[in-house]
């Protein structure tokens, strides 16, 4: 499901608000949907202290930056071990002592959670730096060379896109194998198209600009014209759709460790694994399900409404265009 | 309208080279000699040097890739490790399984997304928009997986209304098949209505304050006219595109479900062709997974023309 949601072709009044709609006065709410298209937006706007109280998605930042703090804290945080065995408390529903309850080898479901959001954030957070990288890379170049390295650069791009991107992620994962960087390498691939097509349409834009002529007529190399003058003015899109990118990452990731075809060895904890093994006691013991599944949802929503958010303050304008444009 | 065909078919081609190219390079990613690899862990010495032979990978690799895409071609993708029969011939009789579902699953998704998307626009902020705006944000938050066990746990568990898997072809038992339809239509499809319902409410709401609507209010025409008749017909042309699209997420998303709801699929003999490192079967469904998504999407593309007058197709674009 996640190539549809991350290629959409948001338009005007696509910024769902559910947050503010149902939290603020009606007023707030309709002013922030009926964002019109063509509002004049500055694109070196700061964020005040103000917008981040007005804005209630920023709630969903601070959930991230808990689990964020939580995954890194790990050892400190979660309260018992993520990969002892203890035969005498196996499947028990949640108690005080194990709010989540424990699995079927008797390990506490919340410790392996706390120590699965580590795998799931970094994996996520990791292939689309990768994969935002040799995109971005992939685009600019496309955009300001034009001509047949842009046409060569158009086609590896359709080509990828053609591919169901978690089947291709499947696939290349299970060729290279188990591991953490396996995984990090097939979810980045998937992952390529996305920004090269983004910051091709940027730099298509940013190219034709005064400044960066000037730029070539002052005999400035290529290089530093793409490093310095094209792509700061292409980040802010870049950011939004990194963001939102890291939740569809995350939910492929679970993907790929819940059909067990790539990423970390057991008995560690990944939260893709961790429901797998549940679901082998889906009759009896429902419950266990419940930890990583809301634990993925959480992570993913977050992303999402994080990601929404950033697209509604850095850039409405850009943002929307290019990613409606397909080029 | 036929020149574009013609361009779209033409450039169809050096994407689709690539694809196959990529899918060919698939199996010279495994660690190890290609020909082991494909015959699998029994293989004799003699059988894999026969194989290397057949292949040709003594062979530069373009010559190897031209030999494999020949075959490919012809349908002959190989044998099967773990089936022991032709590759083609396991697909083609997983294909319906997978079609029926994702079918099923498309159309559930528009059902249900259309009128949701309508009445949202039409009453926008509104208590029922706010609802269906954050039932339609869970609905991409949460993978399939966790829905579909979520879906057995509540209707197959606690209410026994649903089997929590299995398959009967409709030919032998229309009723049982469709019982066994509902769960997984529902899994599969329920990403896709959050998707359409928010591009539906999003074109409905751009398109309800455009000048011919308000022609239309000024005529004295009643609501469902001109929110279903006026308004909701331009409003499916963006959806056609994200449909499209979401084949790619169907043929994705029914790897999942087939799994969790033990459907003989498409999906479920690619992840079964994953596990078990059977390479010919890998290649052969990532790769037609490839090439329907490009047809498919070709077919919208040509059809978004043909549908929306105000669309040509110069060279302009």
């Amino acid at each position: 499901m996640a190539r549809d949601a991350e290629t959409r072709t948001p338009r005007s009044g696509d910024s769902l608000l559910p947050f503010d709609a149902s939290l603020a006065p009606a007023g707030a709410a309709g002013g922030a949907l009926a964002l019109p298209m063509d509002q004049e937006f500055a694109p070196r706007e700061r964020f005040s202290l103000g917008d981040l109280l007005r804005d209630r998605r920023w709630f969903c930042g601070v959930i991230l930056l808990l689990i964020f703090l939580a995954a890194v804290l790990a050892p400190l945080v979660a309260p018992y071990s993520p990969t002892e065995y203890h035969p005498a408390i196996v499947a028990q529903a949640p108690t005080r002592a194990h709010l989540l309850g424990t699995d079927e080898l008797g390990r506490d479901i919340l410790s392996r959670i706390i120590y699965g959001a580590r795998v799931s954030l970094a994996v996520g957070i990791a292939a689309i730096l990768l994969g935002g990288v040799v995109g971005i890379f992939l685009g600019t170049i496309a955009g300001y060379a034009r001509g047949w390295v842009d046409q060569v650069v158009t086609i590896i791009v359709d080509a990828i896109l053609s591919f169901p991107s978690i089947i291709l992620a499947l696939a290349i994962a299970a060729v290279l194998g188990r591991g953490v960087t396996n995984l990090v390498v097939a979810l980045a691939f998937v992952r390529i198209p996305i920004y090269a097509r983004l910051a091709r349409g940027q730099a298509l834009q940013v190219r034709s600009l005064d400044y960066i002529t000037a730029a070539h007529a002052s005999g400035t190399r290529t290089w530093r014209i793409l490093l310095r003058h094209v792509l700061p003015n292409i980040f802010s899109p870049l950011l939004v759709q990194g963001t939102l990118s890291v939740s569809f990452a995350i939910l492929d990731e679970s993907v790929v460790s819940f059909l067990g075809v790539g990423g970390v060895e057991p008995p560690d904890p990944e939260w893709g694994g961790m429901i797998t093994a549940a679901q082998s006691y889906i009759f009896s013991d429902p419950w266990m399900l419940v930890g990583p599944a809301v634990a993925i949802i959480i992570t993913v929503l977050c992303l999402n409404l994080v990601g929404d958010a950033l697209r509604d303050r850095l850039d409405p304008r850009t943002a929307r265009a290019a990613a409606s444009r397909g080029v | 309208m036929a020149s574009y065909i013609v361009r779209r078919l033409i450039f169809i081609v050096p994407v689709a080279l690539l694809v196959s190219f990529i899918v060919f390079m698939l199996i010279h990613l495994v660690p190890g000699d290609p020909a082991a690899v494909l015959l699998g862990e029994d293989a004799t010495p003699q059988n894999i040097a026969a194989l290397r032979k057949e292949l040709g990978l003594d062979q530069p690799l373009l010559t190897q890739y031209v030999l494999w895409l020949g075959q490919a071609i012809h349908g002959n993708f190989g044998r099967s490790i773990q089936l022991q029969q032709p590759v083609f011939e396991a697909i083609l009789q997983r294909a319906p399984v997978t079609i029926e579902l994702g079918i099923a699953s498309l159309l559930f998704s528009i059902v249900i997304a259309i009128p949701l998307g309508v009445v949202s626009a039409t009453r926008a902020n509104g208590r029922l928009d706010t609802t269906v705006n954050v039932t339609s944000l869970l609905g991409t938050a949460i993978p399939g997986f966790v829905l579909g066990l979520g879906l057995i746990v509540v209707f197959a568990v606690f209410i026994r209304l649903f089997p929590p898997g299995g398959y009967v072809p409709f030919s032998e038992d229309p009723a049982a098949n469709l019982r066994d339809l509902i769960l997984p239509m529902i899994t599969l499809g329920t990403g896709a209505v959050a998707v359409n319902l928010r591009q539906v409410r999003a074109s409905m709401i751009e398109i309800l304050s455009q000048d011919y609507i308000r022609t239309a209010w000024a005529k004295g025409l009643h609501k469902p006219r001109v929110y279903y008749i006026h308004a909701l017909r331009n409003a499916l042309l963006p959806l056609l595109t994200i449909v499209g699209l979401q084949v790619g997420a169907i043929l994705g998303g029914a790897v999942i479900v087939e799994t969790i709801f033990q459907w003989p699929g498409l999906g479920a003999l690619a992840v079964s062709s994953l596990l078990s490192k059977d390479y010919p079967v890998i290649q052969a469904t990532v790769l037609l997974s490839a090439l329907s998504y490009m047809f498919v999407n070709l077919l919208v593309d040509v059809g978004y023309g043909l549908l929306d007058p105000r669309i040509s197709y110069g060279k302009g674009r």
